[in-house]
């Protein structure tokens, strides 16, 4: 096999279709679901697309545009199947109900996605009853399931999955009470709070928590505070709300555990791999793009970063490893007001395009990569804020280090 | 529903795992019992949120009951895995001293220990002691390490005495409370000697076991003119993503100190850390930030490098504590039995008690033989535990086998369909779980339980729609 990609959703099928496109033979998807497009499938609602197809699509439409496009390039797929181990060398071990057997690659590129921060990982205290559900998992129940779990909606977190669940749930004819964000700031799209929130007059309470989830079997209500600067519950002004659900959108997870067993660099921030400006990680011939390197606002990002990492597998499937050890790399440096930058390393005398988040929000502040003292490219912005990638690109031509960061804000 | 006999020689209170155990060693007997259960499956009280060790039991005060128990159920469990199939694994388990002040009280232990005929104890250097678990905390002066300490899936091995008993002919009633219990004549041989009313009808039975833990007191006083009261005790834990596995590798007790009884960090069978527990006076099982970070800090006197960031789930179990501290294992009136104030080490020796309380009945109604007894019983086979090869022969016999529906825990279509199918089989996603170890994992079932609520639909022949939402 020349190219196995582990993950069947957008990011491992553009990853597939560039490396068709650029003459890689044998290129196959090992998807664990029954279906491609992963969790396009269950994202209904429109929006998708604006800058690939120049339209608004619905997640599977989505989702079935790439899987035309791939299809007609003849990839192969092989469904109900998971990956269970992958070897530094690229042998990659997997089962499905056909068998379970170990495939030899030339290239792998890991678009596994990722899972959905859990209650149990935040460590909301108070009964372990049923009606909380992760938003994704809601999300899932209600669109390809039509079963809804509630009626009495309280959101924790404002992730764009919760947001986006914020309106289904009120136009399947669910109250939803509110989204309760920790944060001094929203951890969505600013257009998914306007056309989830805004449009239904569902409020976004800023700096609150839920403190206390409260029911016998299934749930009846939760206990939220606002927190204080330190992000510590103000009990005095806790507050009960009845409620038969309560979805969390709190955050979503790399889902690495395959890249750990191969050996692959995490990044201890974004929980993604160490990667370099063509999207290869330390080990030789594996790839990484999509969620499971870093969680992306847009499926177009995600779409645009893989057809990178399709094409650079493409090369070293051709090449052998393009001399990497002869090049020379510079490291990506989160500097002030910047959480992380991806790619971790880029090359002397490219162009290339730095993806990044903000640790806050910064009103019209500049952003600017420096080489040491040197600025090398500044641009202002209205607005930064977390919820929303940023993206800059630059020609590395000279450079000897790089640091990307935040100025001047107001 | 199940058209059952309204007679019965024994009715046990309780799935629980005492109950279990106890119908269990029953089963062995050519006798009618009953296992009454209020919950909507076996082990769903103090017997699944526990810490899962089976002490070596140097800790109990010579001469009492838990003394005597725990070391007897501490020996018949690796014999009892191997033959009902359900994980354990003698791990050892340390009590750390952090100063030389304290170090009579390892001393004190280990000789306790040596009264309790517990063996393989042994006293070690700190130098010794970080060699074999490099993540205790600094300062270290001793340990006693009590090698043949273990840790067990409690809810599995309760699942496994239920499944035993039921192939050899124990019925189980779930979702039945029992609601008052009387008796027409104190003639043991009287053939309706226990009147037993419940949610689900009137019973009659020769004798009873109470073995409901937390309401142990209550099915007590419906009968015993001398009433018992049960002290429920809350403790919380938190657990860890077996990403960690090997933080520690043998169960960590400390000293009780100044700040009094220390918490543990244990690995489980599923090689999770387990950390936990405190213990509150509260009959419910809601985890409190208090109660987590009371866990939280005492844990961090005993290791160093906790990775609580990788907590996957966090939780409370709530023990069941009788005023004289011990447990209370009697009959105040003939035929009726008590097994009151199992609180720890109760997992420990709830396989002595069972047999112990099946002993009581077989002594009173001096049953024949059970001529069909089955002593054994197979598990779920855990794909995940076995060699590529095994997996790949497993598949080819059965494909379902090459469905992973748990993607964090690997557990394949094949096993959900057997947790449903077999006695006492799972009729919900959380005796799935228990099960299987189905949504156990980092993500808690976000993706699987999507699958498995398809499955459950087409197995139990019920909508998915009542699933998620009955």
């Amino acid at each position: 096999m020349d190219l196995l990609i582990v993950g069947g959703g957008p990011a491992g099928l553009s990853a597939a279709i560039r490396a068709k496109e650029e003459g890689i033979e044998k290129v196959c998807i090992l998807e664990r679901n029954t279906h491609l497009g992963g969790i396009l499938n269950q994202c209904i609602h429109h929006g998708f697309g604006l800058h690939i197809f120049k339209e608004e699509l619905t997640g599977p439409e989505y989702a079935q545009r790439l899987i035309d496009r791939a299809t007609e390039l003849c990839v192969q797929f092989e469904l109900n199947t998971m990956v269970t181990d992958l070897s530094s060398d690229r042998l990659v071990t997997c089962i499905s109900p056909k068998g379970a057997k170990q495939i030899q690659a030339k290239a792998v590129i890991l678009s596994m996605g990722c899972r959905e921060r859990t209650r149990g990982a935040l460590g909301i205290p108070g009964d372990r009853c049923r009606g909380v559900y992760s938003a994704g998992t809601a999300q899932a129940l209600v669109n390809m399931k039509g079963i809804m779990p509630g009626k009495r909606v309280v959101i924790l977190g404002s992730g764009d999955i919760g947001l986006i669940m914020a309106r289904r749930m009120t136009l399947e004819g669910a109250k939803v009470l509110g989204v309760y964000e920790l944060m001094p700031f929203s951890a969505g799209l600013k257009r998914n709070i306007a056309q989830c929130l805004d449009d239904y007059d569902i409020p976004l309470k800023l700096s609150h928590t839920i403190t206390k989830i409260v029911g016998q079997k299934k749930l009846e209500g939760v206990y939220v505070a606002p927190v204080d600067k330190n992000r510590n519950p103000i009990f005095e002004e806790e507050q009960y709300i009845p409620c038969d659900t309560l979805l969390l959108s709190v955050g979503l997870l790399p889902e690495n555990e395959l890249s750990k067993k191969a050996g692959v660099h995490l990044s201890s921030i974004t929980g993604g791999a160490v990667v370099k400006s063509d999207l290869s990680t330390n080990i030789p011939g594996i790839f990484s793009c999509g969620n499971v390197l870093h969680v992306h606002d847009l499926a177009d990002d995600v779409t645009l970063e893989s057809y990178r990492a399709g094409s650079a597998a493409a090369n070293f499937i051709k090449q052998g490893n393009p001399g990497h050890s002869a090049i020379k790399f510079i490291e990506v440096q989160p500097g002030y007001g910047v959480r992380y930058v991806t790619p971790n390393f880029v090359q002397e005398n490219e162009q290339v395009e730095l993806l990044f988040r903000s640790d806050g929000i910064y009103r019209k502040p500049k952003i600017s990569i420096y080489d040491g003292d040197r600025s090398v490219k500044t641009i202002k912005k209205l607005i930064v804020t977390p919820g929303e990638m940023e993206k800059i690109k630059i020609s590395t031509e000279g450079m000897k280090s790089c640091t990307v960061l935040i100025e001047n804000s107001e | 529903m199940q058209k059952l006999p309204k007679h019965y020689d024994t009715i046990i209170v309780g799935a629980g795992i005492i109950g279990c155990a106890t119908a269990r060693f029953l089963g062995q007997y050519n006798l009618n019992i009953l296992v009454i259960e209020s919950q909507d499956d076996v082990s769903c009280g103090a017997s699944k949120a526990n810490s899962g060790i089976v002490h070596a039991g140097y800790d109990c005060y010579p001469g009492t009951l838990k003394a005597q128990l725990n070391a007897e159920g501490a020996a018949m469990y690796p014999i009892l895995a191997e033959e009902l199939d359900f994980p354990f694994k003698t791990n050892g388990s340390f009590v750390l001293c952090f100063n030389e002040e304290d170090h009579h009280k390892i001393i004190a232990l280990y000789e306790r220990g040596l009264t309790n005929n517990i063996p393989d104890l042994k006293i070690i250097t700190h130098e010794e002691a970080y060699n074999l678990e490099p993540n205790l905390a600094p300062n270290l002066h001793s340990a006693l390490w009590a090698q043949k300490a273990g840790i067990v899936s409690s809810y599995e091995a309760n699942i496994a005495f239920a499944e035993n008993a039921a192939v050899n002919g124990v019925e189980f009633l779930l979702e039945t409370s029992v609601i008052n219990i009387s008796q027409k004549s104190k003639e043991i041989d009287s053939a309706q000697s226990f009147t037993v009313e419940t949610t689900q009808g009137t019973f009659f039975t020769k004798t009873i076991i109470n073995a409901a833990g937390l309401k142990a007191d209550i099915i007590n006083n419906y009968i015993n003119d001398t009433t018992e009261t049960i002290l429920p005790q809350r403790g919380q834990y938190y657990l860890l993503d077996n990403a960690h596995r090997g933080f520690v590798t043998r169960t960590i007790f400390s000293l009780p100190g100044s700040k009094g009884k220390g918490v543990l960090i244990a690995p489980t069978v599923d090689e999770n850390t387990l950390i936990g527990p405190n213990a509150e006076d509260s009959n419910d099982t809601q985890t409190t930030r208090s109660g987590l970070d009371e866990v939280l800090e005492k844990a961090k006197m005993s290791v160093s490098n906790l990775p609580i960031h990788g907590r996957i789930t966090t939780f409370a179990g709530v023990r069941a504590k009788h005023a004289s501290k011990d447990f209370v294992i009697n009959e105040p009136i003939s035929g009726f039995f008590n097994a009151l104030g199992i609180d720890s080490p109760g997992i420990s020796a709830a396989p002595a008690i069972g047999k112990k309380l099946a002993q009581m009945v077989a002594d009173k109604l001096n049953p024949g033989l059970n001529p069909g007894y089955n002593p054994g019983r197979l598990g779920i086979k855990r794909f995940s535990r076995l060699s590529f090869a095994e997996q790949a022969a497993l598949i080819s016999e059965n494909p379902q086998y090459g469905h992973v529906v748990c993607r964090c825990e690997t557990v394949t279509e094949a096993e959900i369909i057997d947790s449903i199918r077999r006695p006492i089989g799972a009729g919900d996603l959380a005796a799935i779980k228990r099960r299987t170890r189905a949504q156990m994992g980092r993500c808690q079932g976000g993706f699987c339980s999507l699958k498995l609520s398809e499955i459950l639909s087409k197995e139990l022949g019920v909508s998915e729609e009542y699933i998620w939402t009955c």
